[in-house]
Formats: C-alpha cells, sequence, structure tokens
C-alpha cells in the first residue's frame, strides 16, 4: 500500500479525465440500479401477499362481478375466519392528469382485513360512522392538497355522475408495497346510488390455518360450480403475482437496456484507461528499470481502474439510493414501494468490479510485460 | 482556408482503438435510442391505426373505456336509425352495435399466474365491413347463431388453442375458432371476435357496450356528434373512432417516451464524456502537428472546425454503427398491458427512417458537444510552446 500515493498521483495527473470517467460509471450504475428497481418493485409486488389471505374473483374474469348474496356464504363456510369485499371504481379526478385508484369497500370488515393499512382509531371510527365519507392515502394528501374534512368530487367512468366524499382520514401503509395513494370509501355507499344491484368486485377472505388455503379454495369453487356466477379462488400472492405479469416482459426490457448501458460505460472507462497508460509507457519503463517488479506496475495500473470504478459505483449507487428514498418516488401510483434493494446494490457493486478488471486488465498486463528497453527508445 | 476532413480522417486511422471504443459507446446509446423509441412509436401505430378517422364511436356518457361503458338495446337501436350512418354495399347501415369484455387467458408456455386480459368484442355481422382494414386470413367468419370466434392474428402466437379449427374455452363455454384476421397492424389483432347476440347471455347480459358506425359524409362529424349528443331518449358521448383510440395510446404512450428520452441523455452524458477524454487525448498527443497547421497559416477557426468535424466523424461511425444494431428489432413483437382500456396489446417495434435519422442526429450531438472544448483547446494552442 506504500504505492497508493503514486497511484494517486497518477490519477490526479489527468484530472478532467480521471473526473469524467468516475462521472461516467457513476452515471452508468445509477441508471443500472434505476433499471433494475424497476424489476424488482414488480418482483416484490407479484410475491406480496399474507398466506392467510386468498382471493376470489368471478371465474369468468376480473371484470365481472359476484352477487354480494356470496358474503355470507362465506362467512359460513368452515376455516374461514373473515370475509371482506371491495369494488373498482375507476373514477376521474379534476383534469385526470394525475390517476390515482378508488375502492367501494366494506369499511370495517376492509379495515380488520387488511392492518397494513394503518389510520388513527378517531378517524377509522369517523370513517365507519359517515357512509359517505373515504379515507386516502398520505400521498394523495400531498399531491392535491386535500385537508381532513375537506369534501372531494369524483367523476365516475363505470358508474356515472358526480360523487363527493368527505376526507375523514389519512392511512398510511406499514408495508411499502402497499400503494399509499388509494382512495376508499363505502360499497354500502355505492350500492345505495347505483340502485342495490346487490355486486362486489372481488371478495378477499381470511383462513384461519394458511395450510389449508389450497383446500378452502377449493372448496369455495366448488360452493359456486353451477350457480349463475362461478367463482375463481387462489391465494393473494397468486392473483397480485398474475397482475404482476400484465407488465408484460419488463425485465427483459429493463435487462437488455441495463446491459447495454453498463457496456457502453465499459468501452468509455477502458478507453480512458488505455490513453493513459499509453501516455506512460515510458514512465512504466523507467519505474521498471529502478527495479519495480512486473508484478507491482500490474497491480498499480489495477488499483487506479479499480479506484476510478469503486468511486464511480459508490457515487452511483448510492445516489439512486438516497434519490428515490428522498423523493419518495413511485412512478405516479404504478411502482409503489419504489426502493433501491439491498441485493442491486451488490450486484452493482458486482458490475463495478467487472468494469474494473475489463478496463483494467489489457494495460495492466502490457505495463507487466513492457520490453524495458524497447519501450525506452520509443520515448520522445 | 479549410483543413481538408482527409486529415482527419487519417488521424483518426492512427489511433484505432481509441477511435472504435468511443464510436461503439455511441453506438450504443444510439441503438437504446432507436430501440426504446420504437417500442414508444409500435405501441402509439397500433392504436391510432384502430381508429379511422370515418368511424363513430359513440359510448355512454362519462364512459372513458369501452370496457366502462353501457349502452342498452334501445339506445342501440335509436343510433341505428341515425341519418349520418353510411350505407353498405349490401343496402344496410354499417353499423355494429358491439359488447366488449375483457377474459384472463393464459400465455402460452408460461406459469400458470402469467394471464393476459384478452378482449373480446362481439360484433354484428356489418362490423366486418365498417372497420375497412380487417382482412379474414385463415377460414370464414362466424356464423350467427353458433359458438364461433374470430381470432386476431397476433393472439395466435402468444396464447394456446387459438389456431383455426381449434377450441378456446372461456365464459364456461367452448368456442370454435373459426377463422383469424389481420388488422394492419392494429389492436384488433390482440382481439377476439364473435357475434353480439353470443356473448351477451354468457358475459353481462342484455347490453352492449359500444357502438361503432361509418359516417355518410367523413365531414360530418361534428355534427352527427351534435345531434346524438342533444337527442334526449340518449345519455352518449359520440367519439371519432380515431381520436378514441390516440388518446387510449396516450398514457402509455407518453411514459414510454419519457422513459426513453430520460435514459438516454443520462447514457449520452456518458458517452459525451467519452468523446471529451479522447478527443482531449487526441489534441494532446497531436499538439505539434496543431502548432504547424497554425503556423502554415491557418486560422484557428479552422483548426477549431477540423476538430469539431473529427469529433463528428467518431460519432456518426457511432451513428450508424447504431442504426445497424437497432434497424434488426423492427418488427419484433412485444405485448404489454395498455392500462387506459385494462388489455393487452400486441404490436410490433417500428423502427422509422425518420427514427434513424434523429439517431444518427443525435450522436452527431454527442461528438459535437463532445468535442467543442477539446477543439477549442487546439484552436488557442500557444503554437511556440507547442513546438518547442
Amino acid at each position: 500500500m506504500k504505492f497508493f500515493p503514486l497511484v494517486l498521483a497518477n490519477l490526479g495527473r489527468h484530472k478532467r479525465r480521471t473526473i469524467l470517467t468516475i462521472a461516467s460509471v457513476a452515471l452508468a450504475l445509477f441508471l443500472f440500479a434505476s433499471l433494475r428497481t424497476v424489476v424488482t418493485t414488480i418482483d416484490r409486488a407479484a410475491q406480496f401477499g399474507s398466506a392467510r389471505r386468498l382471493v376470489t374473483i368471478n371465474a369468468t374474469g376480473l371484470v365481472f362481478p359476484l352477487p354480494l348474496s356470496y358474503g355470507n356464504r362465506l362467512q359460513a363456510m368452515k376455516g374461514i375466519s373473515g370475509v371482506t369485499w371491495a369494488n373498482w371504481f375507476g373514477g376521474r379526478y379534476g383534469d385526470n392528469k394525475r390517476f390515482f385508484a378508488q375502492f367501494a369497500v366494506d369499511p370495517t370488515s376492509y379495515l380488520a382485513m387488511y392492518p397494513e393499512i394503518s389510520l388513527p382509531e378517531d378517524q377509522k371510527q369517523a370513517f365507519i360512522r359517515e357512509r359517505s365519507s373515504a379515507i386516502v392515502g398520505r400521498r394523495l394528501l400531498d399531491v392535491f392538497g386535500w385537508k381532513l374534512g375537506q369534501n372531494v368530487t369524483i367523476q365516475g367512468t363505470i358508474f356515472p355522475g358526480d360523487w363527493t366524499f368527505t376526507i375523514r382520514g389519512v392511512y398510511t401503509p406499514t408495508d411499502a408495497v402497499i400503494n399509499d395513494d388509494m382512495m376508499l370509501f363505502h360499497h354500502a355507499y355505492l350500492e345505495e346510488r347505483i340502485g342495490r344491484p346487490g355486486i362486489a368486485g372481488w371478495y378477499v377472505l381470511e383462513i384461519e390455518d394458511a395450510n389449508n388455503a389450497a383446500g378452502i379454495a377449493k372448496a369455495v369453487d366448488d360452493q359456486f360450480r353451477n350457480s349463475t356466477a362461478p367463482t375463481k379462488t387462489g391465494t393473494e400472492q397468486a392473483f397480485n403475482a398474475s397482475f404482476a405479469t400484465m407488465w408484460g416482459n419488463v425485465s427483459l426490457l429493463m435487462g437488455t437496456i441495463g446491459m447495454a448501458v453498463v457496456f457502453a460505460i465499459l468501452l468509455v472507462t477502458a478507453n480512458a484507461m488505455m490513453m493513459s497508460a499509453r501516455e506512460r509507457t515510458g514512465e512504466v519503463a523507467v519505474l521498471k528499470t529502478i527495479g519495480f517488479k512486473d508484478r507491482t506496475l500490474f497491480g498499480l495500473v489495477m488499483l487506479e481502474a479499480g479506484i476510478i470504478t469503486v468511486t464511480g459505483a459508490v457515487i452511483g449507487l448510492g445516489g439512486a439510493k438516497l434519490l428515490y428514498k428522498a423523493s419518495n418516488f413511485n412512478a405516479a401510483g404504478f411502482l409503489p414501494g419504489f426502493d433501491v434493494t439491498g441485493n442491486t446494490l451488490l450486484l452493482g457493486a458486482a458490475v463495478a468490479l467487472l468494469l474494473m478488471l475489463a478496463s483494467g486488465l489489457v494495460p495492466a498486463f502490457r505495463a507487466a510485460r513492457l520490453p524495458v528497453v524497447q519501450a525506452l527508445r520509443t520515448v520522445e | 482556408m479549410k483543413i481538408p476532413l482527409s486529415y482527419n480522417a487519417r488521424s483518426l486511422l492512427q489511433r484505432p482503438v481509441s477511435t472504435l471504443l468511443t464510436a461503439l459507446g455511441i453506438a450504443l446509446v444510439v441503438a437504446v435510442f432507436i430501440g426504446m423509441l420504437a417500442l414508444a412509436n409500435g405501441f402509439r401505430t397500433a392504436l391510432t391505426r384502430t381508429g379511422s378517422n370515418q368511424n363513430v364511436l359513440v359510448l355512454r356518457k362519462g364512459a372513458d373505456s369501452e370496457l366502462s361503458s353501457g349502452l342498452d338495446r334501445q339506445a342501440a337501436s335509436i343510433l341505428s336509425s341515425s341519418p349520418h350512418i353510411a350505407t353498405g354495399s349490401d343496402g344496410r347501415g354499417l353499423f355494429s352495435p358491439e359488447v366488449y369484455v375483457i377474459i384472463p387467458l393464459p400465455r402460452k408456455g408460461a406459469d400458470t399466474n402469467a394471464v393476459a386480459n384478452v378482449v373480446v368484442r362481439g360484433i354484428s355481422p356489418a362490423a366486418w365491413a365498417v372497420r375497412s382494414r380487417i382482412q379474414i386470413e385463415a377460414g370464414r367468419r362466424p356464423e350467427s347463431g353458433r359458438a364461433e370466434v374470430c381470432v386476431g392474428k397476433k393472439m395466435a402466437e402468444r396464447f394456446d388453442n387459438t389456431g383455426v379449427g381449434e377450441t378456446l374455452r372461456f365464459a364456461g363455454r367452448n368456442w370454435n375458432v373459426v377463422c383469424r384476421f389481420s388488422a394492419g397492424g392494429s389492436a384488433f389483432e390482440s382481439e377476439i371476435w364473435g357475434e353480439n347476440e353470443q356473448f351477451m347471455p354468457v358475459f353481462r347480459g342484455q347490453a352492449f357496450q359500444s357502438v361503432t358506425f361509418r359516417l355518410k359524409d367523413p365531414a360530418g362529424f361534428e355534427e352527427a356528434k351534435r345531434t346524438l349528443e342533444a337527442d334526449r331518449r340518449l345519455t352518449v358521448d359520440v367519439h371519432r373512432e380515431s381520436d378514441f383510440y390516440a388518446e387510449q395510446s396516450e398514457l402509455l404512450g407518453r411514459i414510454l417516451q419519457i422513459l426513453a428520452l430520460m435514459i438516454t441523455s443520462i447514457m449520452a452524458i456518458g458517452a459525451i464524456f467519452g468523446a471529451i477524454n479522447t478527443m482531449y487525448a487526441a489534441v494532446a498527443s497531436r499538439s505539434p502537428e496543431i502548432a504547424v497547421l497554425l503556423t502554415l497559416g491557418f486560422q484557428p477557426r479552422s483548426v477549431l472546425a477540423s476538430f469539431l468535424a473529427e469529433s463528428a466523424l467518431i460519432a456518426l461511425v457511432g451513428g450508424l454503427l447504431g442504426a445497424l444494431v437497432a434497424i434488426p428489432i423492427n418488427g419484433m413483437v412485444t405485448s404489454t398491458t395498455n392500462w387506459a382500456s385494462f388489455s393487452e396489446i400486441a404490436f410490433s417495434f417500428r423502427v422509422t427512417p425518420t427514427l434513424i435519422l434523429a439517431g444518427i442526429c443525435f450522436a452527431l450531438v454527442m461528438g459535437v458537444v463532445g468535442g467543442f472544448f477539446p477543439a477549442r483547446r487546439a484552436a488557442r494552442m500557444p503554437v511556440v510552446q507547442a513546438l518547442r
């Protein structure tokens, strides 16, 4: 390590080049981390789900409703300890520039089913009491500047008309995967206004024993097999996973771009290292003459490459981690819980190591193998 | 006086490795640029092509998609007597009241969780004429009163049991696939079509979701819109079909475009840094040469131009290489959920000449920006010192 100052001095010789190369590496790893986080966020959403929750939808498809009367029948089944239901509302707010999801839910049972949606007890009670009230995620409050107690009017696209709700509560999800920009309101209020057709979009069931999930799911579907609306029941995780696949092949797309980014920057770094090495041919020959070993010279070049890529990696990866954390980024509600994972950081570090090897090896070998006499002869 | 370009070309050949590495870096940026915009472009084009500006799409008032809309038989019958409807060759109106639903279908070969939301459209016989781009590639049209469906061209590759002659199961029934249709690369190619009267009882009951008709007078859209929306018996929104589909592509199309520009601009900065390094090194190693040029009487302006040209030349090589890499993705089919309609559409990457030109221009910009400061240094070189 006594040669460390020498390496630093070498790096400092072309300050501009060193800084630009480090910056390129940093940008590449920033992009790499961002692209990968898109994939990990979708994956995490796909894996989310309590083992004790099942989702029952209409066997024909998610967009077809189920009779509201199924609720009682489900509740009466063995092994099921809780039932709740919800409906997608599909409303527009204002100019519709910022989309957010609204759900009509049965307040008491829904909040009991999802302890992850947490809000102060008094707000919860206020929401449950008032039929035309709603609760919203913390982020919506910030995005639209709403306040507690304010009336908000949504235009229904599926259920026509203007719908006004009073905000009685603000929730914060305890798990980042759960979107913090939803609006939840009373299913009973929806039913009342659309003439009581008695429909629920889907049911969520809480089961007593997670090990019985498959059996209970089958029992539920068997029960409704010959009714007007057959059901399809699966674990919450399977439900979320099938949702995640709707994005199509995002991971391939992100992976391909990520590769291109890393490779492009590899070229930049390799080029910079080679240029530096070429300029120093004479010096290396001198160092060899005064007794530096081939191995030492090899190490010196690699160390130089390593410092560039590691510094770049720390800036790029750290920057990505901090930036997304600080800005609370969630891609306008599409990617809740967007956070650079430790795994991604490790992978980024591996990429940096790879960059170091790929950009440093050729110049390092050249330095180690340099024939002294010839090299000194060509010095100008 | 101008310094000839061949001087730059020869200089570049003097240091082939460095030139090539820089050009390749730029090539990758250009390839990603063209590729991602081709994706956004392909998606937009597929949806834009779906709509015709001679067709009118009628939805329930306030509905933002066919899925959320609903029109009862009475409304459809009122609409069918509108004087704005063109007449087909058989003397009947080019008017199709349609059932529109979305069903989950498992993707071919993938795990059981991988489902796609596929559009099932119940049409009237006139629909084949109302949509002028539709062409039956194999088989025959579904017959009225039978459980038969026609499947869009892009479905067959992605889902099991969608070939002509096979049997597809959905909504608790079996449906014979009797034909496959193409629709000029539009979103219709990702749909399953059957008779509206067949689909009504198995899906959402006695109602249509939308009505599409051909305008008698293509210029008469505003007039048709006004009269239909003012009709007190109806609560409808009247859209020009082309505008409606263009709007459906707006959200995702814009996201893809923004993503493309963000990613490529960050990449471009990296590539520009690479170009700066290369050009500074070139200027430094050629300072005696530059000094000679200046001594010979070449203006600093010419030297500046010459080095800018050299940098642009590297970038041009990169741009061309990048375009070459990107061109083969043209036509590749991919699919994603269009969240505006909650259905999956398959579409092809579209690399257009404009896009390639844009990519090469982008490369040139990278080259010129990256070359500017080094070129300025060359132009301002103190002659005496450099020669010594």
